[in-house]
């Protein structure tokens, strides 16, 4: 998204998320089996390989599972679009943001990109950039 | 194939709210009427196994002897998410399988009235001064309602909608339709937690919790227990005729968990674990769906039971929608699903539900329930779905004596 300006201290809110002129997600591809994952790995729940390389998750998706979620735990500002998004074959889980969320305006099948904004400042000054898929 | 496995003895405590009594005591209740209905005392367990999810570091086993008898015979404390129950009694009959015993008591317990929102944990969540990365994502603060729900209802609201983009037919008021069958068949059982009959208009106007899923489309927080004791063939066989008669046959039972697939561990996947699961369940049972009198599956939201009907293979792949708007699943179906009103309205005290479901086909089988019996009920499936995940199903059969 482009109201995400170029601050010096920037940190994504999660480690495979890649901040910069082209953001986006990167993955724990396996090199033996090519599955991926997000979290940090021993080995591979596909084929138990241990070897792996980081890949780029493509930015476009389709919204393949959503819920807007009224009743979360405390904290957790409602309602917001979870989503499970489809990026050319690699399954992502992420807020679909930049819309009104009501289930006129968020449909299954829903052609998505991946947008970040600005979650927050901490005590240092630097901005947390978090991620989600707005309607492309 | 080895010699079945029987259940002599089953018992559901009423579930609702009990604030004058704890875990220990509901389960002490559910075991103790469990052994009597199987006219058998602890004396004769040779193993106990028992679960008590939110405790489940407690030794609800050794607390539960110390009320009703510390015989000395060993105990297994299962945890496995909503499948504890199931996990239980899968334990006992292991043990009876092998040959080591031949009498085992399974119980699950769980006291849940008001716990409110589950998987999204009771902390409230804010930022922290600082950002700075950690745990498995390396992420800076929390991540629930930031990339995605934490939330139970929200995780399984996504499994239903899941479906519909797969197969399509899907729609607020078809999960809602759903439910409002729960909720009538609920209107039969005394056991249950609400029994109260919901119009449809009420369903889809009521809280919404995570959509399509509003409140009484979401199982029911409850107190409860359920007990059962199982016996081998061998064992069952020097009983009295009566007790022979009232046994009801474990044609299947089996544990699964989720085997790996393409975004697996980005939305839970409750379909491959339950259709392996029942699969086998089949095999061993020799039986097939169409033989089923009745099914009580795992309803956890009303989004979870339209996957099911496609998963435990009671309609064609991908036509769950057009079975389930065929009337297939109401008690006058052909096959009536959860009349015991499942777990939106009977309840869903954790670790007593893959327990309590075996106890309601049981009570069929048995021809003992009353008002909401399935006539000439002969054979009934039990299926449990913990997230994480695990897979419970059960294949029950009547004794024909």
């Amino acid at each position: 998204m482009a109201s995400v300006r170029g601050m010096a201290n920037q940190i994504p809110l999660v480690d495979y998320l890649v901040l910069g002129d082209a953001p986006h997600l990167t993955a724990r591809e396996c090199t033996a089996c090519g599955a991926r994952f997000f979290d940090r790995r021993n080995a591979c729940a596909s084929c138990s390989g241990t070897e792996f390389h980081t890949v780029a998750v493509g930015t476009d998706g389709e919204v393949k599972a959503f819920t807007i979620v009224t009743f979360a735990a405390p904290g957790v500002p409602v309602p917001f679009v979870s989503a499970i998004v489809d990026c050319g074959g690699t399954s992502v889980r992420g807020n679909i943001i930049n819309v009104e969320p009501t289930p006129e305006h968020v449909s299954l099948g829903m052609k998505v990109r991946l947008a970040t904004y600005l979650i927050g400042t901490d005590d240092n000054g630097t901005e947390a950039i978090g991620f989600g898929f707005e309607p492309n | 194939m080895s010699d079945p496995i029987w259940i002599l003895g089953i018992h559901m405590t009423k579930f609702g709210k009990y604030p004058d009594l704890d875990t220990v005591d509901l389960a002490s209740q559910a075991a103790l009427a469990a052994l009597k209905d199987g006219g058998v005392s602890m004396k004769d367990m040779g193993v106990l196994a028992a679960g008590c999810l939110m405790a489940s570091n407690a030794g609800i086993g050794q607390q539960l002897q110390k009320q009703i008898g510390q015989t000395g015979i060993p105990v297994y404390n299962v945890a496995n998410a909503c499948a504890t129950g199931a996990t239980a009694l899968r334990t006992a009959i292991m043990a009876v399988k092998s040959g080591e015993v031949d009498m085992g008591l399974a119980v699950g317990v769980e006291k849940l009235a008001g716990a409110g929102l589950l998987g999204a944990g009771g902390r409230p969540k804010s930022d922290k001064n600082e950002w700075n990365p950690s745990g498995r994502y390396g992420a800076v603060t929390s991540t629930d309602g930031r990339i995605g729900t934490d939330s139970m209802p929200g995780v399984f609201a996504q499994v239903g909608m899941e479906y519909g983009h797969k197969y399509g037919g899907t729609s607020f008021e078809l999960f809602a339709k759903i439910s409002e069958k729960n909720h009538a068949h609920s209107t039969l059982n005394p056991l249950a937690a609400y029994t109260k009959r919901m119009t449809l208009e009420e369903i889809m106007n009521d809280v919404m919790i995570a959509y399509p899923n509003t409140r009484p489309m979401c199982s029911a927080n409850c107190d409860g227990a359920a007990a059962a004791v199982v016996v081998s063939d061998a064992k069952l066989k020097t009983l009295s005729l009566e007790q022979q008669r009232r046994a009801i046959k474990v044609s299947a039972s089996v544990l699964t968990s989720d085997p790996y697939e393409e975004g697996c561990q980005v939305l839970p996947n409750v379909n491959t674990l339950t259709r392996n699961a029942v699969k086998l369940a089949y095999e061993q049972a020799g039986i097939g769906p169409s033989d089923l009198d009745l099914v009580e599956l795992h309803d956890c939201f009303a989004t979870a039971e339209l996957v099911h009907y496609d998963n435990l293979m009671l309609c064609e792949e991908g036509g769950a929608v057009d079975f389930f708007n065929s009337g297939a699943t109401w008690r006058d179906g052909g096959t009536p699903v959860n009349v015991s009103g499942g777990l939106e309205s009977k309840g869903h005290p954790i670790a007593a539900t893959g327990i309590a479901n075996i106890w309601e086909v049981c009570h069929h089988l048995r021809g003992e329930a009353g008002d909401r019996q399935i006539e000439g009920a002969k054979v009934g499936l039990a299926h449990v779905i913990g997230l994480g995940s695990a897979c419970g199903v059960h294949i029950l059969e009547r004794s024909g004596l």
